[in-house]
């Protein structure tokens, strides 16, 4: 029994593999619903931060509120609500699907289905999504819409031969995809007269008006007024304003009732409370229970950021403060390094949400940053029964306190043209990867499923993958759990000194590979100083590899045209500037440089 | 009034026949009428300046390049005869140019010779052929011999000889083989230094490329090491990083710049000490052609802090070193108090050292202080950058 107000919604998303023309096909619909005059459009309205934009991708869920006259000449509510296309931000994702009653699936015509496109349209099938394809990019030259038709049917098993065949990116076939929103993705239900049941899909931290959530109204009605309350964080604050997000902007309006979806704000200091996936409900008038699905977002990768300046902690400190107020996933928490200084173990959902993060601070707050090997968390189980979760390797305790050690396990899918199964299984293989099972999709496609440690794909797995099967393998993976595994801790000496931002975790099969990589690496960066300076890898105590930094031999300015002394001064002083970036560790100065350097080691291998 | 203080000039020739492909100093072949052009806007800018330097004394003259000796006998001559006229030379100035061989005979040497000129600073870098072609110097090993036996006939008894290491295709022996031939010859001074592959230079493009087949480091560290064994052998001494010289003939004009020393720059590029201040003239050709006058630029007044620095880095450019006593005098502290835990820490790594002053040395201290002067220990000489930079205040 759906309200009438209810039967002019539409809540959807779009479901794609990345890159497949997601956010393209989100303008056109935002600017063919008449909200926005052309000359309005940027590029993309809907990828908020420069950082998408250039990046071309989604990071953070968003949404848009439109509003679309359709043929039947009735106007209906487009509520869009973009999901991001990383893996990293999989449970964002699931929240955001939460909030729909239908997908459009988009897929490329010319790439067909991939392994993220799979995993997308099962998420949303879970969640009883009515997904509808459509078919993008058909104004390629390699576009084959038929086959991808085929595809979709057999694989994904989704009526496709109606679907819209467009062209985002040139507007082609909008008005087609539009009409079907009408058609195929159903009105939201619930009532307005129940308590109040809001699944939070969003939120982000605005200096005026506080922590902004987006949320999708499941029953009853907020108001201005409204005592809300967080049901897993426990957060309670009255609304001071809701509303929705159209054409670039917030625009309040009396109140929001079942099936809507829009913004709260409640005068809310910090996001943290605001946690995506939680229930918002009326603390005066409570549902009886939470919407399901909420789950604390953990983070995965660890890595320690410090400030390249030593006299920047307090400004890293700050900016992470402030990125922190955002993005809820970001931990993060201080140590103390012997080599670096000051500065934070940073906790992130994945490597993309890594680099997001490195490059938000060293752009927007203007820092320059060190950061050292990125590692998982492991957990290790002490021979007292204690047991820890470790995100920094210079916390390992003593191998002979440990009984044995666990680090997480992901369950890969990859998705991969016949030609490049070989290699590709290759790859999972040298990763330590646990071959479970391959499914030949379609024609000349396979599924290939493996186990792989976590730990061995948050190098450069992806890039690898890439490089493997020329561009054409996809990747996706699910955290599966915790595995025991023969861990070891891989120590760098120079000079004899464990420098401790360069220890990590490794497995012991390939500690002594890495260790020499480092060594060699290590020595290149390392300039030469008075003494002999010895670079060396260890496990336990075990020195497994070793390079030397050859002594200062001659440092001269032979011919000095007499003359010109401004011009050795400069010289002198370039010198001493490169001194003044080194890092002091014993008595040998490391330039920072040589701790990056070490974060990519299969760099052109 | 008696004009009392010490000036160097320096003039510059920035023409040559043609550029070597490791040169990276100001100059370039030229026309005859761009040379002539060039010098009468040096002449004028010799003669003009002379109101600067009423209260001073020449006390030496270095013409370089380029190639100097690429220019007429009687353009010397005429220079230094406007020298003369319009500034006050001291006794015992010493004159030097800088010479190339296949750019003089015996002829323009006596002109030389009779306008003044009393050291003269040949440019032979090697005395293989082979190694001298791949540097793409002008001339040849027996051109050289030459010119030095001209000179000699035209009564020059201060010569220099300028030798490389270092060099692409040079082997320990070759080189050890032209320090014996050039040994044999008894120049007064040998300036012997290694190659420095310069950015914007032929030479560094090839080396970009892979394409410079130089001496390995240890090559190159034992030619280094025969260098100075072999001249201490013959009596020469070695005075700075890369100059030696027979007793008494160390080059005055050298020294000037390490001891800080006023000097004056005439030409395109010219560099100058005037009362503490440092400036240079312009290196672009036509603008200097056109007023030689009004061509300094980045004159840069120095501060009491920079000019403690200039006493340190370039005083220890001389084996004798920094006088502990001229430095008190100069800047009412002692070295220690600016710079001790530097200089504590450069004694404790062998690289600095005290010691009296040298035999023949009045300058400064009295005798028997044995901490008269701060100077490089030889493997302080070798990291000689590496101690210098040190001594450069925040």
């Amino acid at each position: 029994m759906e309200s009438n107000y209810q039967s002019k919604i539409r809540n959807f998303c779009i479901v794609e593999h990345i890159y497949h023309g997601k956010s393209t096909l989100a303008d056109r619909i935002i600017e063919k619903t008449g909200l926005l005059t052309s000359r309005e459009m940027q590029a993309q309205v809907l990828d908020n931060m420069d950082l998408e934009r250039e990046r071309g991708i989604t990071i953070k869920a968003q949404y848009v509120r439109t509003v679309y006259k359709a043929q039947d000449g009735e106007e209906y509510i487009f509520n869009l609500i973009d999901t991001p296309g990383h893996v990293d931000f999989n449970y964002e994702v699931s929240r955001s699907l939460a909030a729909c009653d239908g997908a459009i699936l988009v897929v490329d015509a010319a790439q067909g289905i991939e392994a993220q496109t799979l995993a997308n349209v099962y998420l949303a099938l879970d969640h009883d999504l009515d997904v509808f394809p459509v078919i993008n990019k058909i104004d390629l030259p390699s576009a084959e819409p038929d086959k991808v038709k085929d595809e979709i049917e057999d694989v994904i098993g989704l009526e496709a031969q109606d679907a819209p065949l467009i062209s985002a990116k040139n507007g082609i076939g909008i008005e087609d995809v539009l009409e079907q929103i009408v058609k195929q993705i159903p009105a939201p239900k619930g009532n307005p007269e129940n308590p109040l049941q809001a699944l939070i899909f969003d939120s982000l931290y605005d200096s005026y008006k506080g922590v902004i959530i987006f949320c999708r109204i499941m029953e009853g009605t907020v108001k201005k007024g409204t005592t809300i309350k967080m049901m897993a964080t426990g957060a309670k604050q009255e609304v001071v304003e809701v509303g929705y997000f159209g054409a670039g902007q917030f625009i309040p309006c009396e109140e929001l009732k079942a099936g809507m979806v829009g913004y709260i704000t409640a005068s809310i200091k910090n996001v943290k409370d605001t946690a995506v996936g939680d229930t918002v409900t009326d603390a005066n008038r409570p549902c009886s229970e939470p919407l399901p699905g909420y789950k604390k977002v953990q983070s995965m990768v660890y890595c320690g950021m410090y400030p390249a300046d030593g006299a920047k902690y307090p400004d890293l400190r700050d900016a992470l403060e402030k990125l922190q107020l955002n993005d809820a996933s970001l931990q993060y928490e201080p140590e103390t390094s012997i080599a670096l200084g000051f500065g934070f173990r940073c906790g992130f959902l994945g490597l993309l949400h890594l680099e997001i993060i490195q490059e938000r601070l060293e752009r927007e707050y203007n820092l320059d940053l060190l950061t050292t090997a990125t590692g998982v968390i492991y957990k290790v189980y002490k021979s007292n029964g204690e047991v820890i979760e470790l995100t920094n390797p210079s916390n390992l305790p003593d191998p002979s306190e440990i009984e044995h050690m666990e680090e997480p396990i992901v369950s890969a899918e990859i998705m991969v043209t016949n030609e490049f199964i070989g290699s590709i299984m290759e790859l999972c293989q040298e990763r330590r990867g646990r071959y479970l099972g391959m499914e030949y999709t379609s024609g000349n496609r396979a599924l290939i499923k493996y186990e792989l440690p976590l730990n061995e794909i948050i190098y450069d797995f992806f890039d690898a993958l890439k490089s493997r099967s020329r561009g054409y393998a996809s990747f996706d993976y699910d955290i599966k759990g915790y595995e025991t595994s023969s861990l070891v801790k891989l120590d760098i000496l120079i000079n004899r000194e464990e420098v401790d931002a360069l220890s990590f975790i490794v497995h012991a099969d390939s500690a002594y590979e890495r260790g020499r990589k480092m060594c060699e690496k290590l020595k290149d960066e390392i300039p030469r100083h008075l003494f002999e300076i010895p670079i060396q890898a260890a496990v336990g105590g075990k020195i497994i590899a070793r390079e030397t930094v050859k002594a200062m031999r001659k440092d001269v300015l032979a011919k000095c045209y007499g003359g010109d002394i401004t011009r050795k001064k400069k010289l002198l002083e370039k010198q001493k500037e490169g001194k003044k970036r080194m890092r002091q560790v014993g008595n040998v100065e490391i330039p920072q440089k040589a701790f990056m350097s070490v974060l990519k080691l299969d760099d052109g291998k | 009034m008696m004009a009392n203080r010490l000036l160097e000039l320096y003039i510059h020739i920035p023409f040559c026949v043609k550029k070597c492909l490791y040169c990276d100093f100001l100059s370039a072949s030229a026309s005859e009428a761009e040379r002539e052009d060039y010098m009468e806007a040096l002449f004028l800018e010799i003669r003009e300046r002379a109101v600067e330097c009423k209260e001073y004394q020449v006390c030496s003259i270095f013409i370089g390049g380029g190639t100097p000796s690429i220019l007429p006998g009687e353009q010397i001559e005429r220079m230094l005869a406007l020298i003369r006229k319009h500034y006050a030379l001291t006794e015992d100035a010493e004159i030097s140019i800088e010479v190339n061989p296949g750019t003089v005979d015996e002829k323009k040497l006596c002109i030389y010779r009779a306008a003044g000129v009393n050291r003269l600073s040949i440019g032979l870098q090697s005395t293989h052929d082979r190694e001298l072609m791949a540097l793409g110097r002008i001339h040849t090993w027996q051109q050289f011999l030459d010119t030095y036996q001209w000179a000699r006939e035209a009564g020059f008894d201060n010569v220099n000889v300028d030798l490389m290491s270092a060099l692409p295709g040079q082997t320990r022996e070759s080189y050890a083989e032209s320090l014996g031939r050039v040994l044999n010859l008894r120049p007064e001074h040998i300036s012997a230094y290694s190659l420095i592959v310069e950015e914007g230079t032929p030479f560094y493009r090839a080396y970009e490329k892979g394409q410079l087949a130089l001496p390995d480091e240890d090559t190159e560290r034992e030619m280094y090491r025969d260098t100075e064994r072999l001249l201490l052998e013959q009596g020469y001494h070695r005075y700075e990083i890369s100059n030696y010289a027979l007793p008494g003939k160390e080059c005055r004009h050298n020294v000037g710049y390490w001891t800080r020393r006023e000097y004056l720059g005439f030409g395109l590029g010219a560099a100058s000490l005037m009362d503490n201040t440092r400036f240079h003239n312009t290196a672009e050709r036509q603008a200097y052609v056109e007023s030689p006058l009004q061509q300094r630029q980045e004159i840069q007044p120095l501060k009491r802090q920079e000019q403690m620095e200039e006493t340190m880095y370039l005083g220890l450019r001389l084996t004798q070193g920094v006088s502990r006593e001229e430095f008190r005098q100069r800047f009412g502290v002692s070295p220690e108090d600016i710079y001790g835990p530097v200089i504590e820490k450069n004694r404790r790594d062998g690289l600095l050292e005290y010691h009296r002053k040298e035999e023949g040395n009045t300058e400064g201290c009295q005798d028997g202080d044995e901490m008269a002067y701060l100077a490089l220990t030889p493997r302080g000489l070798d990291l000689s950058n590496y101690v210098m930079a040190q001594f450069l205040l925040e």
